[in-house]
């Protein structure tokens, strides 16, 4: 007879040697480094091009982001109608991101038709023209954009909430206005371009089962570029000036049914030996659907259709993030259990069975999130931008097998107590 | 990509997929029962997803369904829509066997708490606010199924018609549910990953193949009738922008035409070198954006098109030109390189879904569901013998003016 209630043997994740694959690094003529990840059993390769060139090496605010959005929308030799065309024409996705630290061009393809498509990525790196036109027709529609983005309490949040932990004046806490994309010019863009982008510098991610011939093909195509800068530019490293006052009520729509709640304090950067212990803190916390605030906020109480906390990924320094859009008569109820669950983590050791179940829990999840060839890109991607190497990985993973309660709770006696948080609804 | 499977049928009905795959160190574990909104009694719509919150609430056996699948280094979660239901469990292979018993036990029966289910209506009413009221166009989809559908059931959205049908959900009722639908016979099961197939074989009979089949569901939902006028809305709302919407009857995921249709919304709304976007958005400067988009619906469904008007344009203007662009499509054959164009996207677009696991396993089930698994390897072919004959004569059909659904979302500031 089967026996439906006993858990069958299970093989404690714990116990699995993780490891990351390698990437093989190549500097081209012109000094650009390049980390290949050669593995996979699709024909389908990713390159992630990274420029420092993020919103933190503007002057003008919006700059970084503008420039990076155009880089498909003209060249010498193109309009925005050919570059899209071509890059879809061969099934590619070309995408570009813009953040505060770097900005990106990625490129997904099918391995076939990957020598093809380089030349023209490498177009838009160098000989990018950023036509008035389309610098018009990018700000009319970045502006209705904002204008319906205005409208949700969540987007809201997103904005005050970094303006309060980095400060106004700070890159990681400024933010869009209808006014700043109504000053941007093509000069400034264009200055920026070549700043930061022609003559800036790089560094190029990628992964897939990779052709024979790859070195050749990116020394071809990449390594002749006049990209000059330093190995990263002078970051303007702004002085980060958190504001004084803590708690903030924000009225944005008066006829809203939810609060959206950001609850936040200034974390240390990945270099500080908490990181990672915080990590395995934060998964108990909010970092997953069974962390405590889930499982008291939502399976226990009803209040939101999800919670999360997360250490936010940015180089300069991180945060400490609660999220969530709670019903509006039980906001301040919800905001008051996220603070008693803090309290609960200050006062009360973590039950030795919780801990193991989350820590099983962590090493199973990046078992999954090693799997593939991007996964593992992005893995390198992030140590190797925040300075960092592979011990880093695997300290990562000896943290979460054997840190102990006491540990874990002496973090949480020294970030997370209430005092140090900022907090806001915006209803 | 050719995705190697096999399919056994168990004792008792269930249907039950293999794929090995032995580059990877995980194993995925997936569910689909035939069962979506689409089965909703009318007064009691949104239980089909409400429902799937419930599934998490413990078994008859098991009265924590998290734990355990955490202790085996697992992560899962499921999605509801206006056809279908689907459960996934992904964890390290080795701990395949706890994703059998967990899954199984909730084939097998529900712990039904009213405790439960309690709190997971107060969790939906917060996900209906969240996503459908607390945002501007909110209520966009719940307006477009209702002008488009008269009779059949996709007239309303996989979260609910309206909160009060979730908030006054009983415990019989989801009982009276459970026992409808969830059983073997309405089921398909697919393990996928780093296992061996006589294995996993063995796994589905010692959990899954000792369930009841119970009673196969057969569906008979009222069809929709021919839309023979063109239809009209008018909403003014406190949004910024005015917006338009069109929503056009296609035919089914399995009808002959799905593989041009699909493309057709492809070369209208797919990038930035898509029609609408290169001639509304760029050059006649119209609209801010504009997208063109399909859910590959199991009955007859709609290929809408929405996008946000440029202040001051009026409304006639936009839809007249959307007009002129489906126009187009109909009235004569595109180039055979644009139609490359939409193929080569397509074939790429199956690659990268193919790449995660669990996209694999999914697809398994869902191509099983259309009548048969093994359409999950010749999708690209179809899609490569379309024609530009077929686009420009199915553009001809669904863009007819009679066919349409007009959404004029005005801002009334």
């Amino acid at each position: 007879m089967l026996n439906r209630k006993a858990v069958p043997e299970i093989t404690d994740a714990v116990k699995f040697q993780l490891s990351l694959p390698p990437h093989r690094k190549i500097t081209l003529r012109n000094g650009v480094d390049v980390y290949l990840v050669n593995m996979g059993t699709v024909d389908t390769v990713m390159m992630n091009v990274i420029f420092y060139a993020g919103n933190c090496y503007e002057s003008e605010n919006l700059t970084a982001a503008a420039t990076n959005f155009m880089l498909k929308n003209g060249t010498r030799s193109k309009n925005a109608y050919q570059i899209n065309d071509f890059f879809e024409y061969y099934g590619a996705y070309l995408n570009r991101q813009a953040g505060h630290e770097t900005a990106e061009l990625t490129l997904h393809c099918m391995k076939k038709h990957f020598a093809e498509l380089l030349p023209v990525v490498s177009e838009l790196m160098t000989d990018s023209i950023f036509p008035e036109e389309e610098l018009r027709i990018y700000i009319k529609n970045m502006q209705q954009r904002l204008q319906v983005n205005l409208r949700k309490n969540d987007f809201i949040a997103g904005r005050l909430i970094d303006t309060y932990l980095f400060g106004p004046s700070h890159p990681y806490g400024r933010y869009s206005s209808m006014e700043d994309y109504a000053a941007l010019q093509v000069d400034g863009v264009k200055k920026f371009y070549k700043q930061y982008y022609q003559e800036g510098r790089c560094v190029i991610f990628i992964a897939g089962p990779l052709p024979d011939n790859i070195d050749t093909l990116i020394e071809t195509n990449f390594g002749s570029l006049p990209l000059t800068g330093s190995s990263r530019p002078d970051m303007a490293n702004a002085d980060i000036l958190p504001v004084h006052e803590k708690k903030y009520r924000v009225t944005n729509d008066a006829d809203s049914v939810q609060g959206a709640i950001r609850i936040a304090r200034n974390f240390p950067n990945r270099h500080h030996p908490d990181f990672q212990k915080m990590q395995v803190l934060n998964n108990i916390f909010g970092g997953f659907f069974g962390s405590r605030l889930m499982a008291n906020i939502r399976e226990e109480k009803g209040y939101t259709y999800g919670i999360h906390s997360y250490l936010t990924n940015l180089i300069q320094e991180s945060a400490l993030m609660i999220s969530t859009e709670a019903g509006k008569d039980v906001t301040e109820a919800t905001i008051g259990e996220v603070y008693l669950e803090m309290k609960r983590l200050c006062e009360e050791p973590i039950p030795a069975d919780e801990l193991k179940t989350s820590k099983n829990f962590m090493i199973g999840t990046l078992l999954g999130d090693l799997d593939g060839p991007f996964q593992v890109a992005g893995r390198w991607k992030s140590l190797i931008l925040n300075g960092l190497t592979e011990d880093y990985f695997y300290r990562g993973i000896e943290i979460i097998k054997n840190i102990k309660p006491g540990e874990l709770q002496e973090l949480a006696n020294k970030y997370l107590n209430a005092a140090d948080f900022y907090e806001l609804a915006v209803f | 990509m050719h995705i190697d499977y096999k399919k056994f049928t168990l004792s008792n009905g269930l249907r039950f997929i293999v794929h090995e795959d032995h580059t990877t160190p995980m194993a995925v574990l997936n569910v689909l029962y035939d069962v979506g909104a689409r089965d909703e009694d009318p007064g009691k719509t949104g239980f089909a997803h409400l429902f799937e919150h419930l599934m998490f609430g413990g078994s008859v056996n098991i009265k924590d369904f998290e734990t355990p699948l955490l202790m085996a280094g697992g992560e899962n979660n499921a999605f509801t829509t206006n056809d279908l239901t689907n459960y996934y469990i992904q964890l390290p292979a080795e701990n395949i066997e706890t994703a059998c018993w967990l899954e199984s036990d909730r084939m097998l029966s529900l712990a039904f708490s009213e405790k439960s289910l309690d709190v997971q209506r107060k969790v939906v009413s917060e996900e209906f606010k969240e996503h459908y009221i607390n945002r501007p166009y909110g209520d966009v989809a719940f307006k477009l199924r209702e002008l488009a559908y008269k009779q059949h059931p996709y007239r309303w959205m996989t979260i609910g018609q309206e909160l009060s049908h979730i908030e006054n959900a009983k415990l019989t009722d989801v009982k009276a549910f459970f026992f409808k639908h969830y059983n073997p016979s309405n089921a398909i099961l697919v393990m996928a990953g780093n296992i061996n197939t006589e294995k996993a074989l063995a796994l589905a009979e010692k959990w899954f193949g000792v369930i009841p089949a119970g009673e196969k569901y057969i569906r008979h939902l009222p069809a929709e009738p021919k839309q023979e006028t063109a239809r009209r809305m008018e909403v003014k709302a406190d949004v910024p922008l005015d917006a338009l919407y069109k929503a056009y009857h296609v035919g089914s995921r399995t009808d002959k035409s799905y593989y041009a249709m699909d493309l057709i919304g492809e070369l209208l709304g797919g990038g930035g070198s898509s029609r609408l976007f290169q001639s509304l958005v760029k050059e006649k400067k119209l609209f801010s954006n504009i997208e063109c988009y399909h859910f590959g619906s199991s009955d007859p469904g709609l290929l809408l098109i929405e996008g946000k008007l440029i202040k001051g344009v009026p409304m006639t203007t936009a839809d007249q030109a959307i007009g002129e662009e489906l126009e187009k499509l109909g009235s004569a054959d595109i180039e055979e390189k644009e139609l490359t164009k939409v193929k080569n996207k397509t074939e790429s677009a199956i690659l990268f879904e193919d790449m995660s696991l669990m996209n694999r396993a999914s697809n398994l089930a869902m191509y099983e569901l259309m009548g048969d698994v093994s359409f999950m390897n010749t999708e690209l072919e179809k899609y490569l013998e379309v024609t530009t004959r077929e686009i420009r004569d199915l553009s001809g059909s669904i863009f007819e003016e009679k066919n349409s659904n007009s959404l004029f979302y005005y801002s009334n500031n």
